[in-house]
């Protein structure tokens, strides 16, 4: 190795140098060629002086230190030997002797020194594998590499001078050689490991293989079961055999039309019947607008129309007449009954009947509402006629209804029936009489819902539905007097009273009034079946109606055919009415505004409707207004719609008015300063509160007048 | 009388009328589908008059092949049976006046 030897030389004269003077060795252990130039610039220097002489100077160059040494001094030989001991080496290193428990001079020394290495990757120029390489550079760009190797070596012609180092050279630069040539090609083609060489694109992972599975729905099924026999598919043949004969009839039918087009007709009358059941809504919706285009004055009154002549009439007022109800087959059957409902505030049930013993006939129940006044809701025709019924107050779609025959009756507006739910029969107790009155009770222990009717036969009853049956009890008998009667042949019969009205006290539960056919009024208790609270003769004439004020707990009313209206007070002891009214003539009906305390209508016989307030006139009625448009035209029955100021009244040609009440009539009390913000509970207790002080100022009122003229 | 007597031989003889024709009893099956697999009985029982086995063979490879796979076929004079079905794939239908086809997908 060439290329190593050289610092390993001068390692080794190094080491020469420095055993011998150390001074002088050092100096000339610097390498030779700098030694040399400066040996040239002195040289030039002292040509200087002697310039035509081109001749080399050949003059010694001493240091100035150097020793003068004398010529026998210059003989002398120094005998010098060179050994390859390492002087810096320790001579004196000790280890610890196990073998002989001691430190011990060890006896061999490293006396190696490195000084200087360097790998090289040289290779030798002889070796099998410069030559391999060498051999595939050739291969690969023979025109490079000669003439890469042609510069390589005009330069080393040119160093001839210098051989001596020269050929130390020459083998280096020859090792190297081949090395650029090899990396050159290495660029332009890599090497490949001919081993287990892969390509950069095929060296991707595999993914790992997955299954994945979904199920699609299966298609629907279904079973089918079915068994055959002969006979059943002789029967299946016979049917169908049948069916196509009876097609083949029809199309024959069909061919026949002029004589069959008569039964055709019918036919399709038949199916158009049917047809307006099923479109029955639409057509109510479509009759509701149509009368409300025909009648939309009328609506609008009914709303808005207040009559603006009231300001310039002081106190009196008057009726608008509104729709006008009537049903042909109400024709000839008087208004016995009118009640509106409790819970819609344009319906009403009618009932009609007749008054007149001589000429009985059969009854009608209409259900009216006054956004259809052209034809009623519902109708119910019944074979006697009807003479009293009532709307169930929490159940609005339940009608009790009193016969004339005596039979009392429940109807179910809802249902889809033709008649009663419930009828009573002559085996469950039903009167003897007329029904004058029936009135909805509260439902009693068991949650049955119950009433009361009271008859001419001079029983009150009490009818509960159970089940599917009405079940009854004489809730108490209106003996006429204390002492039976007896006959001429010794027989004792109760003489019993005639009832034919009564009415319930708005908050007790157990008091109400009946009033007879004899003009008595009976106070009565429904805890007591034999006697009663009070008795005492208040008309002349028959009792047409009793009711209790809407407001005040101790004030009724009465009215009478014997032309009067009486209001009386309960606390009164003398029996004596507080008010008497006399209407010249029989007075059908009488009822307390629901709006006022001191507010009642009555109508009469003679086709008038009569409104008092007795806050406004004590003595004459604010409203006295003939209704009917004959006079003949008697008015039977009346009753305050419980919101709208709107009356109906009833008269026995079986026509229905309705009649809006003129602000005279309907005067409330101011809302005082603070009551807007009252909760309605509030506002409504206090406005019975008012009303009630109302009545009390005016009983007080007349009974200072008593005090001051005694009769 | 003798009118009323030659109506009652009519009505007699009428009864006595051997049907035919192909009546179906129950199917699910679209129109176009119904026709032709009730022409294909048809033609099927024609063919194979005294063999109901090759008749109903017969129907079974030709609906596999019109209709896909796994049709199922009864072809006889008496049977009962409880199969379910794929929707809109079931014929059950008489024929010649004493047979019955029972025709139904199910795979």
């Amino acid at each position: 190795m060439p290329a190593k030897g050289n610092p390993k030389g001068r390692a080794t004269s190094d080491a020469a140098s420095s055993t011998g003077r150390p001074a002088r060795s050092k100096r000339f252990s610097v390498a030779g060629r700098p030694l040399f130039t400066k040996d040239d610039d002195n040289a030039t220097e002292m040509g200087d002086g002697h310039d035509d002489d081109w001749t080399q100077p050949k003059s010694l160059v001493k240091p100035d230190d150097q020793l003068q040494l004398t010529e026998a001094e210059l003989k002398e030989e120094f005998t010098r030997i060179l050994t390859a001991n390492n002087p810096h080496a320790p001579q004196n290193i000790v280890r610890y002797n196990f073998k002989d428990c001691q430190f011990k001079q060890i006896s061999s020394v490293d006396q190696l020194a490195i000084h200087f290495a360097l790998d090289g990757n040289m290779i030798h120029k002889e070796s099998d594998e410069a030559r391999r390489q060498m051999a595939r550079g050739a291969q690969a760009d023979a025109n490079e590499q000669a003439s890469e190797k042609a510069e390589g070596e005009k330069p080393a012609d040119e160093d001839g001078e210098k051989e001596g180092e020269k050929e130390a050279d020459v083998p280096e630069d020859g090792g190297v050689t081949p090395a650029p040539g090899a990396s050159a090609g290495g660029s332009d083609k890599k090497l490949t490991n001919q081993f287990n060489y892969s390509e950069r694109a095929s060296q991707t992972y595999n993914n790992p293989h997955r299954e994945r599975g979904c199920a699609t729905e299966p298609p629907p099924r279904a079973t089918f079961a079915g068994s055959i026999t002969q006979w059943e598919i002789y029967d299946a043949y016979q049917e169908d055999f049948e069916k196509q004969e009876k097609n083949k009839d029809k199309k024959v039918v069909a061919g026949r039309k002029d004589e069959e087009s008569k039964r055709k007709k019918l036919t399709v009358v038949d199916n158009q019947s049917d047809d307006i059941t099923r479109v029955a809504t639409a057509a109510k919706i479509v009759e509701r607008m149509v009368n409300q285009n025909t009648f939309e004055d009328v609506a609008l009154d009914f709303k808005y129309y207040e009559d603006q002549s009231d300001e310039y009439r002081d106190q009196e007022g008057t009726l608008l007449p509104l729709w006008k109800f009537s049903h042909e087959k109400a024709k000839k059957l008087a208004v016995t009954s009118l009640c509106w409902s409790p819970k819609f505030m344009d319906f009403f049930v009618v009932g009609h009947g007749s008054y007149d013993f001589l000429k009985q006939n059969q009854g009608l129940i209409q259900f009216c509402s006054l956004k259809n006044p052209s034809y009623p809701e519902y109708i119910f025709q019944t074979d006697s006629g009807v003479m009293s019924l009532d709307f169930h107050a929490e159940q609005p779609y339940l009608v009790c209804v009193g016969f004339y025959d005596g039979s009392v009756g429940v109807f179910n507006v809802v249902e889809n029936k033709t008649g009663p739910i419930f009828m009573s029969t002559a085996k469950t107790g039903k009167h003897t009489d007329p029904v004058w009155q029936v009135r909805w009770q509260k439902e009693d222990l068991d949650y049955n819902l119950n009433f009361y009717s009271v008859s001419t036969d001079g029983r009150v009853s009490s009818w509960t539905l159970i089940k599917n049956e009405l079940h009854h009890y004489d809730v108490i008998r209106l003996q006429l007097d204390d002492v039976p009667a007896e006959g001429p042949d010794g027989t004792v019969i109760d003489t019993l009273g005639g009832g034919t009205a009564f009415d319930f006290h708005k908050e007790k539960d157990y008091l109400f009034l009946v009033g007879t056919e004899e003009g008595m009024i009976y106070v009565c208790s429904k805890a007591y079946s034999s006697t009663f609270l009070d008795k005492f003769a208040a008309h002349h004439m028959a009792v047409y109606r009793v009711a209790w004020n809407t407001f005040h707990p101790q004030i009724y009313m009465t009215c009478s055919a014997d032309w009067t209206v009486k209001i009386w007070d309960r606390t009164n002891s003398k029996k004596e009415p507080v008010f008497t009214f006399d209407l010249n003539s029989a007075v059908g009906d009488v009822a307390w505004a629901p709006y006022s305390s001191t507010v009642f209508a009555a109508v009469t016989a003679d086709g008038k409707c009569h409104v008092f307030d007795l806050n406004v006139n004590k003595y004459e009625p604010i409203c006295d207004q003939l209704v009917t448009p004959k006079k003949k035209t008697k008015l039977t029955h009346i009753a305050f719609n419980p919101k709208y100021p709107v009356i109906v009244v009833g008269d026995d040609r079986g026509y229905v008015t309705s009649l809006k009440l003129s602000p005279n009539l309907r005067k409330m009390p101011k809302e005082k300063k603070g009551q807007e913000q009252m909760k309605p509970a509030e506002k409504e207790a206090q406005r019975r509160e008012f009303e009630i002080a109302k009545m009390d100022k005016l009983l007080a009122m007349v009974r200072q007048q008593d005090k001051n003229q005694p009769t | 009388m003798t009118e009323e007597t030659a109506e009652k031989k009519e009505a007699q003889e009428t009864k006595r009328v051997v049907h035919t024709y192909p009546l179906i009893r129950h199917s699910d099956m679209a129109e176009e589908m119904r026709v032709e697999a009730m022409e294909l009985c048809v033609t099927a029982c024609e063919k194979f008059s005294s063999n109901n086995e090759v008749a109903a063979k017969m129907i079974k490879e030709t609906m596999d092949k019109k209709f896909g796979a796994s049709w199922h076929v009864v072809v006889g004079e008496g049977f009962g049976f409880e199969i379910t079905h794929e929707v809109k794939n079931l014929l059950y239908m008489f024929f010649a006046g004493t047979m019955a086809i029972c025709l139904w997908k199910c795979s």
